[in-house]
């Protein structure tokens, strides 16, 4: 059934079509109209689940947890500052090895305050052991999280996940989203039977005191592993999701117009979509650009990244997150996925608290990665979009 | 033959790291007897996150999640609403902190479990101060004790202030049932769980733990410092039934404050005149609960 649909509401039918048994939540804009469509779905009797009306993030995450623990399948969604607050408990729920699905709306962090897009939210909780998949539009929101659960409770997974949507540019905007039938939606994701649970019939100790001798280590080393996993089982989900549902979106990776091309642009997110209006308008003009859209944060799709930009003469990397004192993680991660190839690759930081990422502003990225492979490579990074800067200005 | 007024089955099982004389683990053990196999248990960090053994040995005969310091009230909202979700109505849910995981860092999510009238047992057993990472103060340490952070030192910077009351705090938000206990009484103890299981909606219960470590007492002395402890009337025992006060032990020897404070080293610095003054407040708190429990009681039979 085809829909007009935000990205957050395309975020709430799928959670519903996902048959989630427990929502436990606390909003924050722009999380916020998930949250209200999920209360108007229990209201009306459409949702077969409890919903937990908690009194802070960190008591969403917490109760999301237990009741994973206690065997059935969760969903919460949060945002920027309700994300942070969740952080200790991120990590309880990856360390615990509970598939739980969030949706997370992309916002910065104050101070200032801001309530626009930017992933510094996500990108600070890049070690939390959440899987994250950056979306680029509200179909794709609606299609990750239904594939988030069965890629997360997968036997060699079982890891959490997170759908990342932009801010308003997503969350609040409009766009025809089809909600795919309840039957096909229960084919593709059956229901969630862990092995262990809270059981008073078999009763089991859930993450109790571990000396240094053992199996801390272990136990950590198989999140590990179980992460690496992942990468495949994120791409066979795609190929899947393609057969049953007509669409797919490169899985970990989406790249556009880069068979052929020279000059790479490596973006995630819904700018990703401006940068491919600017790779089409550059292509007319005979440039040959490409983009790379990481889907996949974490797991990073390493070895599919060297692959597609082994043979680019530059590379550039565009973050909409900082780390004060160094250049952005996307453009870390890439540097050193390419390390030994020789490429110049560049790092520019832009779209922090909402900023508009503009085709000009990208095309100028564009500009300079074309003219780094013959001139050279002026920085390892640099800010852009700042008021005032002539160079970058928008 | 003997009626037994204790239940035989043991859901906690020999072999718990506990220090000597520990009573927060009578607290556990006769709270298990009161529940029974069918519950499912949460402990955040505290003493007891330690007390069933390190991996992969394990005491209690029950399911157990072990969760972050803060989150206990969460915790059961969520495993309760996930058994609510599967038709499982009818397994308890406890969780089981301390008064630093209850009264201070978990107080917000204790608050929103209640707040929401989640159908769970919370027991918030009470050493009266943060054991596990070596005796801090906490909102629960009584006035007059020595901690590790309210030391005596020269300028006599032990504890000043008074002992958070929880139970008023959970009669603020309306709960069906709130009630304090102690180690020493243990038929009390378990009566007052097993009225809780046919009561829906939260359950809370402050349990008074003595404990040697932290306390400066000997070991062998646990059950009489706790029974001191309500004989004195500076833990009088009592339930809060749906707004209604129960005063489920009346004193029986007139012990006084000091005899109470004098075998444990944590008041050891107190002077005659400070142990009066607590004296004083200890009166004043039992007289009021003496008039809240009439109040209430003849509130109830206007009705
Ligand atoms: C967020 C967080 N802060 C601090 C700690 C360290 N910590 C662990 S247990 C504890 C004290 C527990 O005190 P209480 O709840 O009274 O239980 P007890 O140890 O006395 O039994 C503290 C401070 C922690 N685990 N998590
Ligand atoms: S420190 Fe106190 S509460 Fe903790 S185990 Fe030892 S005696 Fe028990």
């Amino acid at each position: 059934m085809k829909k007009m649909l935000t990205g957050n509401y395309a975020s709430a039918y799928g959670a519903k079509v996902s048959k989630v048994k427990v929502v436990s939540a606390y909003p924050i804009t722009p999380q916020t109209t998930i949250v209200e469509k999920i209360a108007e779905f229990i209201a009306n009797g459409e949702f077969d689940g409890k919903y937990i009306r908690v009194e802070s993030e960190h008591s969403a995450m917490a109760s999301c947890i237990a009741a994973e623990n206690t065997g059935v399948r969760t969903f919460t969604a949060t945002s920027s500052h309700g994300l942070a607050l969740m952080h200790e408990m991120l990590h309880w729920a990856s360390g615990a090895r509970l598939p739980i699905v969030m949706s997370v709306v992309n916002r910065s962090l104050g101070p200032p305050w801001s309530i626009w897009s930017d992933q510094q939210d996500t990108i600070s909780q890049r070690d939390t052991g959440w899987m994250q998949i950056y979306t680029e539009n509200n179909q794709e929101v609606l299609d990750s999280i239904i594939m988030a659960y069965r890629i997360a409770e997968n036997e060699i997974v079982m890891l959490p996940a997170m759908v990342i949507e932009d801010a308003f540019i997503l969350s609040h905007t409009m766009e025809p989203v089809d909600i795919p039938d309840q039957a096909d939606v229960d084919e593709f994701l059956p229901d969630y039977n862990p092995k262990f649970k809270l059981d008073v019939s078999e009763p089991m100790g859930f993450g109790s005191l571990i000396m240094p001798e053992g199996p801390f280590m272990e136990f950590k080393y198989k999140g590990h592993e179980s992460m690496n996993n992942a990468l495949k089982i994120i791409d066979e989900t795609d190929i899947l999701f393609k057969k049953k549902f007509g669409r797919s979106y490169g899985g970990t990776v989406e790249t556009y117009k880069l068979d052929n091309a020279k000059y790479a642009l490596v973006m995630m997110g819904s700018t990703a979509s401006t940068g491919k209006e600017v790779v089409d308008k550059m292509r007319d003009e005979g440039y040959e650009v490409g983009l790379l859209r990481i889907r996949s944060f974490r797991p990073f799709p390493k070895d599919k990244l060297r692959n597609y930009l082994s043979n680019m003469k530059s590379i550039g990397v565009f973050d909409r997150s900082y780390t004060f004192g160094y250049g952005g993680a996307v453009f870390s991660e890439v540097r050193n996925t390419m390390y030994g190839k020789n490429i110049p690759i560049k790092g520019y930081i832009g779209g922090l608290g909402g900023r508009d990422v503009t085709m000009n502003l990208i095309e100028k990225i564009f500009l300079d990665v074309v003219n780094m492979s013959e001139k050279g490579q002026d920085k390892d990074y640099e800010w852009v979009g700042l008021n005032g800067d002539k160079r970058w200005s928008q | 033959m003997k009626n037994l007024t204790i239940p035989e089955e043991e859901l906690m099982l020999p072999g718990h790291t506990a220090c000597l004389g520990c009573g927060a683990t009578l607290a556990m053990r006769y709270a298990l007897k009161a529940l029974g196999k069918n519950t499912i248990v949460t402990i955040p960090a505290c003493c007891w996150a330690v007390i069933p053994g390190v991996y992969p040995a394990r005491t209690l005969e029950v399911p157990l999640l072990y969760t972050a310091f803060e989150v206990t009230g969460a915790a059961i909202s969520g495993i309760k609403n996930a058994l609510e979700a599967t038709g499982n109505d009818d397994i308890n849910v406890l969780g089981f902190a301390g008064d630093g995981g209850t009264a201070d860092i978990g107080i917000q999510s204790l608050s929103g479990a209640v707040e929401r009238g989640e159908n769970v047992f919370y027991i918030m057993y009470d050493n009266e101060a943060y054991m596990n990472t070596g005796v801090q103060r906490s909102s629960s340490t009584p006035k007059g004790a020595w901690t590790t952070t309210t030391q005596v030192g020269k300028v006599r910077d032990w504890k000043k202030e008074k002992k958070k009351n929880m139970v008023e705090i959970m009669v603020a938000h309306n709960i069906p049932y709130a009630a304090t206990a102690s180690i020493a009484f243990p038929e009390d103890l378990i009566k007052k769980l097993e009225k809780g299981k046919n009561i829906k909606g939260p359950k809370f219960y402050h349990i008074y733990a003595t404990c040697p470590t932290g306390w400066r007492i000997s070991p062998s002395k646990t059950v009489e410092i706790a029974r001191l402890a309500v004989e004195s009337k500076v833990f009088p025992l009592y339930e809060v039934d749906h707004g209604v006060y129960n005063i489920t032990y009346m004193p029986k020897k007139n012990v006084s404050v000091k005899e109470y404070m004098l075998p444990q080293g944590r008041f050891r610095h107190l002077t005659e005149d400070e142990i009066k003054e607590i004296q004083s407040e200890v009166d004043k708190d039992w007289n009021l609960l003496l008039e809240k429990e009439k109040w209430t009681q003849s509130l109830n039979k206007v009705q």
